[in-house]
């Protein structure tokens, strides 16, 4: 079957069956910066938003999200005007392999747009579902607050 | 070091903005046209001999290629360790045999048009199995009526000792001093065994390979790995088709740990390409990852310690029984590191014994894991030391200081024990452990909270616990590193390095250190690393060995780029070479202050007069490998009446030399050291009767996610590694050894219980609270 996606603000025509797992249609189309680790929403690093809501795409039917807007971690900003957020995580230090860092940052972004202030437990919490396995996660917390601080700051 | 340009300094790691916004491309992002997609088929049984294996009606299935299996692949034995040649493990696998030793051993593959077809085929693949008795009893591996699993040409390619008709894979002895004597000379002896469970490195990224040919016929390998050149070498030995034929690319990897040190995918996914001549492609599951790739080493260690009133130890008997599972990859030299990373820890010990022993069973293969056996031997030794000191009255940090190796300082261990052979005589030329140690007790409040069991909370108690270790910077006259570079019109340096960045940021660390040489800004190294057509060779990642090899031959490359820079200047200048030095991207007379900059060098050399390209190429071996130590801290809250045990603080001091870029070194230190609290309290393989993992999933195998976390501290304590690149040593596994002793020993502190067998989780400190009497 064939479905229209808005992905990062484009119009997108993708054909897909209908046992389709969104993740899989996304990487195969090209969208390769959302990526898999396991398959089993357990992760996190399949994470996109999908009409703003945090999801795991591993555990979306591509037929469900027809006609949806779509953002992945290439629609909140590149590397030409990165997003506060990601120019975070490089200067904390938090990237190291960056295989969970997409799904990380989309869900650190997810949280300050609907808490721009998080304390240290709502930044945990709004994370728990991204795993990774360099940093210790000790940076990616760092990352989160001085983005809420840059963000507010720039308000 | 305040002169310094970029060591020292927290450059921004060279891809974290592109990984941050999702333009790098790991393995599994590249697209190839038109590929075979594989699925494999794993035995169901721990051991077992296929008697036939029928194919014909999964060959039908609309868009299967082929379907290959021991029947019809040429039969090769080679291992899967990603060593240097000739490999210290085992020549113990074939490509697939007739005999299956774990559940997850591979049977067969089918390569197909589609990823459904070679799913739909694996199950219509029907195999006839003649289950045959398996071992999972390490203790029993060796005895005389257990099943045999390698019985037909395996072999080792070193002179190791290596029996496969004992399901001996390696053993290892060293003795120094009268055993008999020294434990005659005891006042007590503590002797005791520890055990040491199961893991999986848990990349995040699972592994993946993509095969393809390029314009002119080449085979091309993108890999998950981290060791592309012997990715090249087993290749071609396994297929039998020359290096020259082969390129291996190393794309972003997404972690790696030890878990891609492997080479077992890389020859399968080739051969299916190269039978086809079309580009294939594989990318594993999670649940492939858990069962059948490798893991940490399962061990038990039993140590036995004659000790003096005074805390002399008298002798040391170190007795190690490694798990290698049904392949004895890494067999040898995990276990050889074992006792060569922590026996030289106490150097005054005179009278010493270690054996240490690798069986096969039917279980999951091992390999290597980040802490290669010093995490395993660092887990009994710690523990050992702790209850000596207590039995003997001491304060276990003023214990280690008064006997641990100190600068200047050899021991025995380092020349007698090598990575499968004997190793090299070194003596210490760093070691700020003291000065670990005493931070890290003041981080942690050690005086304060050590031995005073204070409550916080109905039940609750707390505890502090205290783990040492050492590591190594490299494999001494093994490991080889080499990188070119060149110059470009605008000053800019393009850095070739056979290095292989995982993840750890070994790119950037490596062109902070080409721009210090050079007092360019580390923007201006352009780092182009593990292309086998494209960068020099390189042993690969692995070893802690990266900034401390590969590092040194970038340095000694840079040097003689510098040498080329002032010798143009110095004709431009109209100066003698001497009285040049660079500073600034310039060439400045040290005496008239004249100087010319390197842009202006560069087009000189390219455009103008004795035109020549300015480049320089470089080699690393090493002779030593200055071990960086590390005191690490656990604080742990502990529930008396339920078992319940969180880690509220850890701390990690580490002397690691120079750390060339200081937040590089503390990602490094708190992602290990966050991976060995959660090995400690949480990850284990849980196997059923017939052998089978059980919990293969992120979700029944947990691993820390950032709620889990306690309050981390990682302390960088400066040293001097005088034959270290600006000083550097090592720091990229030191610091998975020390949270399990910690968290043990605190434990101990806390409630009075002493766990010797990993994991330690909250069930079995109840039942330990139950069953001993807690002193
Ligand atoms: S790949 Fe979707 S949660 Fe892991
Ligand atoms: S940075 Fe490697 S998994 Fe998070």
């Amino acid at each position: 079957m064939e479905g229209l996606f808005i992905i990062n603000g484009s119009e997108k025509k993708l054909s897909f069956d209908s046992g389709d797992i969104l993740l899989n249609v996304l990487r195969a189309n090209g969208f390769t910066e959302v990526k898999s680790g396991c398959h089993e929403g357990q992760c996190g690093s399949c994470v996109i938003l999908l009409n703003e809501e945090l999801v795991n795409s591993c555990q979306v039917f591509a037929a469900a999200a027809v006609g949806k807007d779509i953002v992945t971690i290439k629609g909140i900003g590149d590397i030409h005007s990165p997003h506060p957020m990601q120019e975070a995580f490089v200067e904390t230090g938090a990237v190291q392999c960056g295989f969970c860092i997409p799904g990380v940052v989309l869900a650190a972004y997810y949280l300050l747009k609907n808490n721009p202030d998080p304390d240290d437990e709502e930044i945990c919490r709004a994370l728990d579902g991204n795993l990774c396995r360099c940093t210790g996660y000790v940076k990616i917390h760092e990352a989160v607050k001085l983005a809420a601080k840059r963000m507010a700051e720039n308000v | 070091m305040s002169d310094m340009l970029n060591i020292g300094k927290p450059v921004q790691k060279m891809d974290s903005l592109s990984l941050a916004t999702g333009t790098e491309r790991f393995t599994d992002d590249f697209h190839v046209e038109n590929p075979l997609y594989c699925a494999i088929l794993y035995s169901p049984h721990a051991h077992a001999e296929i008697k036939k294996i029928d194919t014909s009606t999964a060959l039908k299935v609309p868009g299967v290629v082929d379907i290959i299996h021991y029947n019809n692949v040429p039969r090769v034995l080679h291992t899967t360790a990603g060593q240097g040649y000739p490999e210290p493990s085992p020549y113990d696998t074939l490509l697939f045999d007739r005999r299956v030793r774990f559940v997850g051993d591979r049977v067969a593959l089918v390569a197909a048009e589609t990823v459904q077809s070679a799913h739909q085929a694996l199950e219509k693949i029907i195999v006839d199995y003649k289950p045959l008795e398996p071992v999972f009893d390490p203790e029993r591996a060796m005895d005389k009526d257990t099943p045999k699993l390698h019985v037909d040409d395996e072999h080792a390619m070193i002179p190791a000792t290596y029996e496969p008709e004992k399901n001996l894979a390696a053993e290892v002895k060293i003795s120094f001093g009268d055993m008999k004597k020294g434990f005659e000379q005891a006042d007590f002896i503590e002797d005791h065994t520890y055990k040491v469970h199961y893991a999986s490195h848990c990349a995040i990224e699972p592994h993946a390979v993509i095969c393809y040919f390029d314009e002119r016929g080449r085979l091309v390998i993108i890999s998950t790995t981290q060791v592309p050149f012997h990715v090249r070498r087993i290749v071609g030995q396994v297929l039998g088709i020359p290096v020259g034929m082969i390129r291996v690319i190393k794309p972003r990897i997404g972690g790696g740990f030890g878990g891609k040190q492997e080479v077992f995918l890389e020859p399968l996914i080739a051969l299916v390409a190269w039978r086809h001549r079309r580009a294939v492609r594989i990318c594993l599951t999670r649940k492939e990852v858990f069962v059948s790739s490798r893991t940490r080493h399962a061990m038990r260690i039993r140590l036995r310690t004659g000790v003096k009133n005074d805390g002399r130890i008298t002798a040391l008997d170190m007795d190690g029984l490694m798990n290698a599972g049904a392949y004895g990859t890494h067999a040898l030299t995990v276990i050889s590191n074992v006792g060569s990373k922590t026996l030289p820890f106490f150097n005054k010990i005179e009278n010493l014994n270690f054996c240490g022993r690798s069986v096969y069973t039917n279980l999951p293969v091992g390999g290597a894991y980040r802490g290669y056996g010093a995490t395993q031997g660092y887990f009994a030794f710690n523990q050992q030391i702790d209850t000596i000191a207590r039995r003997t009255d001491k304060d276990v940090l003023e214990y280690i200081k008064r006997w641990h190796i100190k600068e200047g300082e050899t021991s025995e261990v380092f020349k007698a024990l090598g990575e499968g052979k004997e190793g090299v005589a070194q003596a210490i030329r760093s070691c700020k452990l003291d000065e670990c140690i005493d931070r890290g007790s003041e981080a942690i409040e050690w005086y304060k909270k050590r031995a005073k069991r204070i409550k916080v909370g109905k039940n609750m108690v707390k505890g502090v616990g205290a783990a040492v270790s050492m590591q190594g910077s490299g494999i001494p006259k093994i490991d080889m590193a080499a990188c070119s570079m060149k110059m470009n019109e605008d000053g800019s340096f393009n850095l070739y390095v056979g290095a292989t960045d995982i993840g750890t940021g070994s790119d950037t660390i490596l062109a902070q250190i080409a721009g210090e040489v050079l007092r360019v800004p580390t923007q201006k190294i352009i780092v182009l690393s593990s292309d086998t057509d494209l960068t020099p060779f390189d042993t690969g990642a692995y070893a802690s060995s990266t900034t401390y090899v590969s590092g040194k031959a970038v340095e000694k490359c840079a040097h003689d780029i510098a040498e080329q820079l002032k010798k143009v200047a110095s004709g431009m200048l109209g100066t003698e070479q001497k009285n040049l030095f660079l500073d600034s991207e310039k060439a400045i007379d040290k005496n008239t202050k004249k100087s010319v900059t390197f842009t202006d060098i560069a087009l000189s050399s390219m455009y103008e007069k004795d035109q020549f390209q300015i480049q320089a190429h470089a080699s690393q071996t090493v002779d030593e490998s200055p071990p960086p130590f590390i005191a690490q801290f656990a604080e742990i809250d502990v529930d008396l009446e339920t078992g319940k045990l969180k880690v509220v603080k850890f701390v990690s001091a580490v002397d690691c030399g120079q750390p060339i870029n200081p937040k590089l070194a503390e990602g490094q230190v708190e992602g290990a050291a966050v991976n060995g609290i959660s090995y400690t309290l949480c990850e284990d393989y849980n196997f059923d009767s017939i052998g089978r993992m059980t919990n293969p999933t992120f979700w029944d195998y947990k691993i820390f996610n950032i709620r889990d976390i306690p309050e981390m501290e990682t302390i960088l304590v400066g040293s001097h590694e005088e034959t270290g690149p600006f000083g550097a040593k090592s720091v990229g596994e030191i610091a998975i050894n020390g949270p399990a002793p910690a968290i043990a020993k605190a434990l101990y502190d806390a409630a009075g219980i002493r766990v010797y067998e990993l994991p330690i989780t909250s069930q079995k400190v109840w039942k330990l609270l139950q069953e001993e009497k807690p002193v």
